[in-house]
């Protein structure tokens, strides 16, 4: 039973790994397109953004995964961990995009005024003084979001997909126990005791000025 | 001259901000301007600097122009890569200072040389310690802006503008944000800038101090030049009803 469920950690592990990889730079970009000068590119990236936080995860991993087959009648035999991973990235993206806006406006625009009299182009300016400090601000938010991260793998089991949560079911269910079901809850905490330690370190390491 | 600006309009909305003004400042000069608040002084100087861009007129810098007016009364600039050359030539000393809090004082004073004029680390660190010893910060080289008093801050930012090497240096009102007990240490520094022969324009509210040490003083209004002329001529023989009126509510 444990070497299952250590096989399904391992798994979900990989499921947040890869959403956090995949959605902490595409935040950005779509941060900075929902301040494009084209009106056209910010009502897409709008709707985009409401449309992920205004319907659930599990409905849209469900679309992601069956979507292809009854829309276009493709097979969809080797399909689930991509449509995972592009439902969670692309849902986590829409709430980092938020936190990193909240960020960016709230910088003084003194900053970006003393850039540019001191002739910083504007990709320096946000590279070097914008960006540093948006990261320091956004710290909390973040840290909010990727522990809530932790627990939404937990969603894969909509899709079947055998990580540690659809595991301790099946296992239960199997074997009468009650067991799998500690050793999940045991997992995803001690799991997001590591997260909050690590990003605690990072805030203390961005504390160095205020 | 190290700048010219001719005939400057400038509209926010409805409200002209400024209206037909022109001023220039000769080399080693230290300007003035006072006058009540919303007379367009510092929108003046962010037109100067470039953080406003101007409705009509003309902006010259080492005869140079910035910005000329067209044939049908617009105000045009020059291709943004050339303006760099000209936002090479002012500084500009803000109310709030605006460091960069990220930063140590002595990277404050570095990172622009370096990433911007691609000055040599070395050079910049030099530069940027010479700095900081006529301000009399120089043990604040590692420390970072907030561990710093207003009167330090500022006294940073002033390093940090000169340390661009500025042929002009535009100051907004320097010490309004400051303690009065920290206004002192500021205006000192600008004192010696000026026994140096730094080009300076100054929007200030202390009026001894403007007196004291600029060659020129010009008294705004309502986005017009009412009057300039030497601190004398302007602060002790006012010739317009409007200056006569601003200045006796400093004399109370």
């Amino acid at each position: 039973m444990l070497g299952t469920m250590a096989a399904g950690m391992l798994r979900t592990c990989g499921i947040f790994a890869l959403t956090l990889l995949g959605s902490l730079p595409l935040g950005m970009v779509i941060a900075l397109l929902r301040k494009s000068r084209f009106t056209v590119v910010r009502g897409i990236i709008r709707g985009y953004i409401s449309i992920m936080r205004g319907t659930p995860l599990m409905l849209q991993l469900l679309v992601w995964y069956f979507g292809p087959f009854y829309l276009f009648g493709w097979s969809i035999r080797g399909w689930r961990f991509p449509a995972l991973i592009i439902g969670f990235v692309l849902n986590y993206a829409a709430y980092f995009a938020e936190i990193y806006r909240g960020g960016i406006e709230s910088m003084p625009v003194g900053q970006y005024e003393a850039a540019e009299v001191l002739g910083y182009s504007k990709t320096q300016t946000f590279m070097r003084i914008i960006l540093p400090q948006v990261i320091k601000r956004i710290m909390p938010s973040v840290t909010n979001e990727v522990i809530t991260l932790v627990k939404d793998t937990s969603l894969a089991f909509t899709l079947a997909y055998q990580e540690v949560f659809s595991l301790a079911k099946q296992i239960s269910a199997s074997q009468t126990s009650f067991m799998p079901f500690v050793i999940a809850g045991v997992f995803y905490f001690i799991a997001n005791y590591v997260v909050a330690y690590a990003m605690e370190l990072i805030e203390k390491k961005l504390d160095y000025y205020k | 001259m190290i700048i010219e600006m001719k005939n400057i309009r400038k509209q926010f909305g409805d409200l002209e901000v400024l209206k037909d003004i022109s001023f220039g400042v000769d080399s080693g000069e230290v300007v003035s301007i006072i006058g009540p608040s919303g007379s367009g002084k510092s929108t003046l100087l962010r037109c100067a600097t470039f953080l406003e861009t101007i409705d009509g007129g003309e902006i010259l810098y080492m005869g140079q122009h910035a910005a000329h007016t067209d044939a049908s009364g617009k105000a045009v600039y020059v291709h943004h890569r050339e303006l760099q050359k000209f936002r090479s030539y002012c500084g500009l000393v803000f109310q709030q200072f605006n460091l960069f809090p990220h930063y140590s004082v002595l990277k404050n004073l570095i990172d622009a040389p370096v990433e911007v004029q691609h000055r040599s680390k070395e050079e910049a660190e030099e530069t940027a310690m010479e700095l900081l010893r006529k301000m009399g910060i120089a043990d604040k080289a590692d420390a970072y802006p907030y561990q710093l008093s207003g009167g330090q801050q500022q006294r940073v930012a002033i390093a940090r503008a000169l340390a661009m090497k500025p042929e002009i240096l535009f100051f907004d009102e320097p010490t309004s944000a400051l303690d009065p007990e920290l206004t002192g240490e500021v205006l000192k520094v600008i004192r010696q800038l000026a026994e140096e022969k730094m080009t300076m324009v100054v929007v200030t509210h202390e009026m001894p101090f403007a007196k004291a040490v600029s060659n020129r003083v010009i008294f705004m209004a309502g986005g017009v030049i009412v009057e300039q002329g030497t601190p004398e001529a302007v602060f002790d023989n006012p010739k317009e009803e409007r200056t006569k009126q601003f200045l006796r509510v400093f004399e109370r």
